[in-house]
């Protein structure tokens, strides 16, 4: 595929033809998965969530080269801020809000994404700002510590005012709702059966290529040769007259908003949200998708979001009855050979393609011209 | 008087119990090279750094193009209209050389995220003007056929090439140069003196920290000598050259008669 991309992107009717067939297989996906249950299109649907999550981390890690093991705050902000306004939970624990919205608090998806956009951007640049000046292990350490604070708040803001009903959780959220169809029901499009999960999947899916887009569009802009500049050498960006400070805040800025949407879309997906699902672990998941698939570089980011997100499910799904079906018994269970498979294929990355599965081409001077064009000079 | 592009005076720097600058000045007129030599450890980097904002300096006045501009962040000194190189090259090295030209168009261009996400009219043609201007300034500079390649991967007479051309990207009223020649050999070193004149002749002051006392001889208009953070000569090669403080300051003070008799 990676030697096909330069030829289609020489050859305009080539690239469409390409994006009609890719367009057609991600519809067509839910379908085929459909076959084999439904937790599969559960699996799809978080796939396109997670790619969302690593593309934004990708802006701050990957453009940026800012590492941030706290990513994962961004994406409890946004559910949390849609849990909120959009679950009888507020209106149930203050009279005064019940008053204020009789008919309970049932926020609209044209107000959530900006909203869980603008909200997560918020606390990018609340993080952003005081690790202006810290750089590699420093960064990572403060940043880990800020995932974790954003968790303990909402384990722990339910007294004195309940406010996220701490570790029970919020349930009872709203589905999305567009222009009339609910996606947490099946409806009928001319004559098919669309489900619950194949809506869910298609919005995922749209909001995944709008945030393709936007990353691509940003990192061939000059607000993206910026981050990539500061990354390389920050001195060097700030002779250049790059305002360092600003750029960086952006990028925390933007890349949050990317978790903030993808958070408020998980709680309406689920429909229950709770701390348990913003642990340490996840914002190393969705850094391990980053590294493991090419740091920086946009395909890359998408194929190691998909693997991480899919194969554990895979594995969830044959390692045991394989066993069975071997030994007769269960030997190791999938939770324990997941893990050690996740350590392995790690080891096995940084040691064979320290740069991911798929990274940013490299374009060297070939040694021989380099000589010619010595001796010529 | 009036064509003055750089006039800074009553630098000093102290770095603990260092005095690293006293009381600097410098005084440089529009489309002259100047050049700024002294020995190991006179001040010349600090001095440059202050001049271009990387070092805060204890005073100082600060005046470019007639309009008084504060050394405190690099990033204004650079959209002031100093751009400046580094004595151990920084480039970006992960980006093509073109990226790293079009960085340099930063400061003089204004497009916004929302402007590129949006893909706006007015982004679309910033973003082609970018192109075009670095296409030009690597024409320039000689180094277009690597134009796709990454930085780190050039030669590295070529890296030092590409960092002027980063440097003009700017649009520079001044451009600064810490020690462009070093490491290079005597081809590189005819190639880079022909560059800078081709530079100057096309309207841009240049300040020159060199080590390589030939080529500022032969290069520079003006040159100040700095000792010990002193500015101990200011004047042509040829004066400076001459001046007894500037013999001993290289030489010792045991050489001054016989550098000077030699001379005469």
């Amino acid at each position: 595929m990676g030697l096909l991309l330069p030829r289609l992107s020489k050859d305009p009717r080539a690239a469409w033809i390409a994006a009609f067939f890719l367009a057609a297989t991600l519809m067509a996906l839910p379908w085929v998965a459909g076959h084999f249950g439904n937790a599969w299109i559960r699996v799809l649907a978080f796939a396109c969530l997670y790619v969302m999550l690593a593309l934004g981390l990708n802006i701050v890690v990957g453009f940026a080269g800012l590492l941030d093991l706290g990513y994962i705050a961004f994406y409890a902000v946004g559910a949390y801020m849609y849990a909120l306004l959009a679950s009888p939970h507020l209106t149930q624990q203050f009279a005064w809000i019940a008053q204020m919205f009789p008919d309970g608090l049932h926020l609209s998806i044209w107000l959530v994404v900006p909203f869980g956009a603008a909200i997560a951007a918020f606390f990018g640049i609340v993080l952003g700002a005081p690790v202006l000046k810290l750089r590699g292990d420093y960064l990572a350490i403060v940043t880990l510590g800020f995932g974790e604070i954003i968790r303990i708040f909402i384990n722990n803001l339910n007294s004195p005012l309940n406010i996220t009903n701490g570790p029970q959780g919020i349930t009872l959220i709203d589905p999305i709702k567009i222009a009339g169809v609910t996606f947490s029901k099946t409806i009928n499009f001319f004559g098919y059966e669309v489900s619950s999960l194949v809506l869910y999947y298609y919005l995922f899916l749209g909001l995944t290529i709008i945030t393709v887009v936007i990353c691509m569009r940003l990192q061939n802009s000059r607000l993206g040769r910026a981050w990539m500049a500061i990354r390389e050498d920050e001195i060097a960006a700030k002779a250049m007259g790059i305002n360092v400070r600003n750029v960086k805040l952006l990028a925390f800025a933007l890349g949050a908003t990317f978790g903030g949407v993808a958070g408020a879309m998980f709680a309406s997906f689920q429909q229950f949200v709770s701390p348990e699902s913003f642990v340490l672990n996840e914002s190393i998941i969705v850094l391990a998708m980053v590294v493991l698939g090419g740091i920086g570089h946009i395909p890359g980011v998408i194929v190691g979001a998909i693997l991480l997100a899919v194969l554990p499910e895979v594995l969830r799904y044959t390692v045991e009855p394989t066993q069975m079906f071997l030994f007769g018994t269960v030997i190791l269970p999938a939770e324990i050979l997941r893990m050690l498979l996740y350590g392995l294929a790690m080891v096995v990355i940084m040691l064979y393609r320290p740069r991911g599965l798929w990274p940013a081409p490299e374009h060297g001077v070939n040694p021989v011209v380099q000589l010619h064009s010595r001796l010529v000079a | 008087m009036t064509d003055l592009v750089l006039k800074v005076s009553g630098v000093n720097k102290r770095f603990g119990g260092l005095q690293a600058l006293s009381d600097v000045g410098i005084e440089i007129q529009r489309g002259q090279i100047y050049g700024l030599i002294g020995p190991n450890g006179a001040g010349k980097t600090t001095f440059f750094n202050v001049v271009t904002g990387l070092y805060a300096p204890d005073s100082g006045t600060f005046e470019l193009a007639g309009a008084p501009y504060s050394p405190s962040d690099v990033h204004r000194v650079a959209a002031a209209g100093i751009a400046r190189t580094f004595q151990n090259i920084r480039l970006f090295p992960d980006m093509t050389a073109m990226e790293n030209v079009m960085v340099g168009r930063h400061v003089r261009t204004k497009a916004t995220a929302l402007g590129a996400i949006l893909r706006t009219r007015a982004t679309v043609a910033e973003e082609r003007a970018i192109r075009q201007r670095s296409l030009e300034l690597l024409e320039y500079v000689g180094v277009t056929k690597y134009a796709d390649y990454q930085a780190r991967t050039l030669a590295y007479g070529d890296q030092r090439r590409l960092e002027i051309a980063r440097a003009l990207a700017t649009d520079p009223k001044l451009l600064a140069l810490d020690e462009p020649a070093a490491g290079m050999n005597a081809t590189e070193k005819l190639a880079l003196r022909a560059l800078l004149e081709a530079i100057c002749r096309d309207g841009v002051t240049i300040l020159l920290i060199e080590h390589d006392v030939k080529l500022v001889m032969g290069l520079c208009d003006q040159v100040t000598v700095l000792d010990y953070g002193k500015a101990i000569a200011v004047g042509t090669p040829g004066d400076v050259q001459r001046s007894p403080a500037v013999i001993e300051a290289y030489l010792g003070a045991a050489h001054t008669n016989v550098a000077t008799k030699a001379s005469a």
